[in-house]
């Protein structure tokens, strides 16, 4: 994973809640076997169908920031949400709510979560529409957005907040603690389920 | 203070816990399928890991897997390609897998119960959001992206934060007609698809308790589309009853000792929840969605909304968006929405009793003229268990198509897609834009709503068949 520390770039309003991962990146990109090159999934049924979704705007074509209404990421735990969104020049994603699975998977990926609170986006959206090339800075290590003459706080867990400044790999960090895994299979009682041998 | 039964479940397999860091969870069970594994095995060449545990890890073929014409290759090369890396990973990492055609194959969220691999009082993973079903025997499950089941695969463990507390209370009786999935639509029709983020819900009271362990399943799949990652019910005579002589259920003294185990296995009297959600079961109807996603359903007896009436904006403009893809008029009564297409199956309703209830209402009668019904059984087991009881020739006989085991028309990445602009009336768990297939338009219905709407050729519940005298 690329470390985050932090990010400037000009933002996308895309102004619906509820986006959910189906439209993200449909299910027939999912057959795909590699972790990259999904970008041309990337809200595919919107850019196709609808002439002026946000991403098939000009000015916001090159954003790397998407701001979005509450609710991001419903639905599947496809991460290959987050890698399209990431193959697709996005590095931030801001949203007043994001589901449970979008948000884990984004702090695996790389691709940093931000949470506003509602007012903060409306005010963010009306920014980046009336100046779509206004830039806009995401920075993780003081936690804070800024555009214009605004700042704006948010908050992340530290430790979350670590791995990403550090692009850490959490397989890495947890193989530290092997031996606490072995002590704890240990003493798992023998009745606990297994898969094999086949019965 | 007291614990609920999802603290107790999660303390029991804390690992590690250190101030400033995620606890690490141990995990009892991982389930795997081709779509979200591939590149978490390319991860465990790259860094020349091998699996921790593949005594722990079952893997199965279900998103991908054509319901016609199983036993040659898939036609589709980039599915057949998918499926492919599925059995050279289990091969070279030594993972039981059920293939197609094998009789343990299946939606991965039906065979875990079914090979008594899902137990009570167990961490099971899997990446898919619908893990959650396993929840029914009062385990903590819950679905995880690629990284995630590379780190499982690793090292069997997972990095966690303690969720926060919900229960869903739903006391008194269902009337009849009225099942599980209508229930999993109201709460979710009620606190949003939001409304469990962060959260796991524990369902509970006296309708939940009267439930089979399909129907609790049927809940607990849904708690997703509610937002949250996981929901349980507390393990109960009916979780033993259902469990007891399955394949991989413990057996003799080891049953006796699971047993005790699990009938501890409930939230404490004093346990405190951080939300407390309350449904009485006698005022619920059939429930229908009439909007793109979950949380967009009413009873069937209502009419389409006017995105007017609605106060909150953002909901406002989803209501005018969701009529907009859905092709509907504000004040249409749902009993008059067309269908072209019912489909009976997935994780949340393609159970033995979900194909019994359907069988039931369509016994001796003919699909609408105008409608295409499939019937897709959620495992080998089910097919061939539907097919001892007659219950294929009873579909076939009224002229819905009789497929074989996958996740099929839930999302569309076999063969079985709607067409642009086509309307169904589907058991699945999304009616998401595009879900079904390009275009297609998914009302989410129980399993007898979509038998009852496939006599009828309109979304139409049990009971209007009897009033019509159909």
């Amino acid at each position: 994973m690329d470390a985050f520390t932090t990010h400037t770039g000009t933002a996308a309003p895309l102004r619906r809640s509820n986006v959910d991962t189906d439209q993200i990146i449909p299910a027939e990109y999912l057959k795909r076997i590699t972790r990259t090159g999904f970008e041309d999934g990337l809200f595919v049924a919107w850019r196709r169908n609808e002439p002026d979704f946000v991403l098939n705007q000009p000015q916001y074509v090159n954003a790397s920031i998407l701001v979005a209404g509450p609710d991001f990421g419903t639905g599947s735990s496809r991460e290959h949400a987050n890698w399209a969104l990431l193959d697709g020049g996005f590095r931030v994603v801001i949203s007043s709510r994001f589901a449970d699975i979008f948000r884990n998977n984004s702090t695996k990926a790389g691709l940093l979560t931000v949470v506003l609170p509602e007012a903060d986006v409306e005010a963010l959206w009306a920014a980046i529409e009336a100046d779509p090339a206004l830039p806009v800075t995401v920075d993780l290590q003081t936690e804070q957005v800024t555009y214009g003459s605004t700042t704006v706080p948010f908050v992340i867990d530290p430790y979350t907040r670590w791995r990403l400044l550090e692009g850490l790999d959490d397989v890495g960090l947890t193989e530290r603690h092997l031996d606490d895994i072995t002590a704890f299979e240990s003493r798992r009682p023998a009745w606990k389920p297994a898969s094999l041998p086949v019965r | 203070m007291g614990q609920t039964l999802a603290q107790k479940v999660y303390e029991e397999h804390v690992v590690r816990r250190t101030e400033g860091e995620p606890d690490l969870l141990y995990i009892d069970l991982h389930l795997v399928h081709e779509v979200t594994s591939p590149q978490a095995f390319d991860g465990l060449r790259a860094a020349g890991r091998s699996v921790r545990r593949p005594d722990l890890t079952m893997a199965t073929e279900d998103h991908n897997v054509p319901t016609l014409d199983i036993l040659s290759p898939i036609a589709d090369p980039v599915s057949r390609a998918q499926v492919d890396a599925l059995r050279r990973n289990t091969g070279e990492f030594g993972i039981r897998l059920a293939p197609m055609g094998d009789r343990d194959q299946g939606i991965v969220h039906v065979i875990g119960p079914q090979l008594g691999l899902t137990q009570p009082g167990t961490t099971i993973v899997c990446g898919d959001s619908h893990t959650s079903t396993h929840g029914a025997f009062g385990a903590l499950a819950f679905g995880i992206g690629t990284s995630e089941v590379e780190h499982v695969l690793a090292t069997q463990t997972l990095p966690q934060y303690p969720a926060k507390q919900m229960s869903v209370t739903v006391d008194g009786e269902l009337p009849p007609g009225v099942s599980a999935k209508d229930v999993i639509l109201a709460v979710i029709a009620e606190i949003g698809t939001g409304g469990g983020q962060g959260h796991v819900i524990e369902y509970r009271g006296s309708a939940i308790e009267a439930l089979s362990m399909e129907a609790r399943m049927t809940i607990c799949n849904m708690s997703i589309e509610a937002g949250a990652r996981a929901g349980l019910i507390a393990p109960d005579r009916t979780t033993f009853d259902y469990l007891v002589g399955r394949p991989h259920a413990p057996q003799g003294a080891d049953w006796d000792a699971a047993v005790a185990h699990w009938s501890t296995l409930r939230t404490d009297d004093d346990a405190v929840f951080d939300r407390e959600v309350r449904i009485d079961a006698a005022s619920l109807t059939p429930y229908v969605t009439w909007g793109t996603n979950p949380g967009q359903g009413l009873p069937i007896g209502a009419a389409v909304p006017d995105p007017a009436q609605i106060v909150d904006e953002n909901e406002r403009k989803a209501a005018e968006q969701a009529l907009e893809y859905m092709g509907l008029t504000a004040g249409t009564p749902l009993r008059e929405i067309d269908v072209d297409t019912v489909f009976l199956g997935s994780c949340t309703n393609g159970r033995i009793e979900d194909l019994r209830v359907a069988a039931a209402l369509l016994e001796g009668k003919k699909v609408d003229a105008g409608t295409r019904m499939l019937v897709v059984p959620g495992s080998v087991a089910v097919k061939l268990q539907a097919e001892a009881e007659g219950l294929d020739r009873v579909f076939v006989d009224a002229g819905a198509e009789w497929r074989g085991a996958g996740c099929s028309m839930c999302l569309g990445m076999n063969p079985d897609q709607l067409a642009p602009g086509e309307r169904s009336a589907s058991t699945s768990n999304r009616n998401f834009q595009g879900r079904q297939g390009k275009g297609g338009r998914t009302h989410l219905v129980s399993p007898a709503v979509a038998a009852a709407t496939a006599l009828t050729g309109k979304l139409t519940a049990p009971a209007d068949l009897e009033t019509a005298g159909a």
